[in-house]
């Protein structure tokens, strides 16, 4: 596989320039500059807050100097709270190229969109004759998460993405999966797979702590459709959820944003310290895919049982149906068709190895399904 | 060679004592688990859980390799798993039919 050598030593798999904007007050104009490139792999992100925020400014910076991006142009109304300079001088000390349109400066909508696409126009031939190099999966992070879920899903994609992570980690490369809140009764089950006692210790008060949060929000994961599907107890729901990991070693505790510092399995610690704040953890899908890119997750293996159509800015998505009625309906958005095991027409071990060969397809530059299809969801809020 | 496991058998781990069934098996039918066939009593829908070893009352029910609760009476191989013969260790089940009170 060859990839992209960034400065610092970090390798991506896609060339991407992105667009971010600041403050919502920015958005139009930063999607009217980025639209225009689409296809030549320009990506529109951004933070919507007026007021500062620690945790957007450390996914922020981490999203822009993600091994996958290559350019970033930022864009700002002028007078939001974000850093813009410090996150400017950021990008620019990881070598890469930077430029910030500031909105009032310029002279409004029409101005700014004209700067920002020259800047592009100029940014894209540069972009173009990055370094390429061999990348190892060795040195690739994948992100496992799951979404649109159904009964079938901790039957066929969930166990089958832990086997494809099992065959990715002996190959020495990064896993990291997450939703501490979903995992509530497996804790313990979880602490003894991890290397370390102490570790242990630290993956249980994740789980703790994840369940009194949601508890104030009054959101509990066990629901009556979940019985009628087959399950009988969270545990059961969660270690269905809990099978995306596989069954290697778990190394680590990671915080959003915070880079595994070497191969091997890694739990994400989504729920923040401290009492409630800012609302759910995670509101959506793609906020936990925003925040495994920032961890420096160059792909997302997402499992998908009722099927879900997203994909990301930045980093390929793979998308794994779990239902074979789903596939037969939306196969056109799937990448990996795991429904197969209810048909008895794969095992598990066949369709991990198939997802394994797909990673590797979709790092050696291969397009996803939701690529192909100009999926670049990308969400970032308060936390 | 027959296999030993009816195909419609998904075993999730090695080690555990149930599995999900890959379709619906009806009443009066038999399915073959480790070579033997056993009579199913009740309906097993799609992806609800079929024990395949004898699991004592109070014993833990395996599933992923990984302990999914406790089972409430004597259950053997054949018998359809779930809140009849199945408890959490942690929390009630709720199901609509229970409106909310705890399936004993």
């Amino acid at each position: 596989m060859n990839g992209y050598a960034r400065p610092g030593g970090r390798k991506g798999i896609r060339n991407i320039l992105v667009v971010a904007y600041l403050v919502e007050c920015a958005h139009h104009v930063a999607r009217e500059i980025a639209l225009a490139y689409r296809q030549r792999g320009v990506h529109l992100i951004g933070f919507p807050g007026c007021f500062p925020n620690a945790y957007a400014d450390r996914i922020m910076r981490q999203v822009t100097t993600h091994p996958n991006v290559g350019a970033v142009l930022l864009v700002s109304l002028g007078c939001e709270s974000f850093d813009r300079g410090g996150l400017a001088e950021t990008v620019a000390a990881s070598g890469r190229l930077v430029h910030t349109v500031v909105i009032q400066a310029s002279g409004g909508t029409t101005a700014a969109i004209a700067e920002g696409r020259n800047w592009v126009e100029n940014a894209l031939p540069s972009l173009a004759a990055a370094l390429r190099g061999p990348i190892d999966l060795s040195e690739l992070v994948v992100g496992v998460i799951c979404g649109g879920s159904d009964a079938t899903s901790g039957l066929t994609a969930n166990p089958a993405v832990g086997r494809a992570s099992d065959l990715l980690l002996e190959q020495g490369a990064t896993v990291i999966f997450e939703e501490t809140g979903e995992l509530i009764g497996c804790e313990k089950f979880m602490a003894a797979r991890a290397a370390s006692a102490e570790l242990g210790r630290r993956i249980i008060a994740s789980v703790e702590k994840a369940a009194r949060y949601y508890a104030a929000y009054g959101h509990g994961s066990f629901a009556p459709g979940n019985a009628e599907g087959g399950l009988t107890t969270i545990e059961e729901k969660s270690l269905g959820a809990y099978s995306k990991s596989g069954r290697s070693t778990i190394c680590g505790l990671i915080q959003p944003g915070e880079v595994p510092p070497g191969g091997g399995l890694y739990l994400m610690d989504v729920v923040p310290d401290g009492e409630p704040r800012f609302g759910f953890p995670n509101i959506a899908d793609n906020a936990e895919i925003v925040e495994m890119i920032a961890s420096g997750a160059h792909v997302i293996l997402f499992t998908t049982g009722r099927g879900s159509v997203v994909g990301s800015a930045i980093s390929p998505v793979i998308k794994v149906c779990a239902n074979p009625e789903t596939w037969r309906r939306m196969g056109a958005d799937m990448d990996v068709n795991a429904g197969r095991i209810l048909d008895c027409a794969a095992d598990l071990d066949e369709v991990g190895r198939e997802i394994f060969d797909c990673v590797v397809r979709t790092s050696a530059g291969q397009p996803t399904r939701s690529e192909a299809l100009g999926h670049q969801e990308f969400i970032l809020t308060y936390k | 060679m027959t296999n030993p496991d009816d195909p419609r058998l998904l075993r999730l781990a090695e080690e555990d004592n149930v599995c999900a069934v890959r379709s619906a098996v009806p009443p009066g039918e038999s399915i073959r688990i480790a070579g033997v066939e056993y009579p199913v009593a009740a309906e097993i829908p799609t992806g609800h859980k079929i024990a395949v070893r004898p699991i004592a009352a109070g014993a833990k029910v395996v599933k992923y390799g990984a302990p999914i609760g406790s089972a409430t009476r004597a259950i053997q191989p054949g018998d359809y798993v779930h809140t009849h013969n199945l408890k959490s260790d942690y929390l009630p089940t709720y199901t609509r039919q229970s409106g909310g009170h705890h399936l004993d």
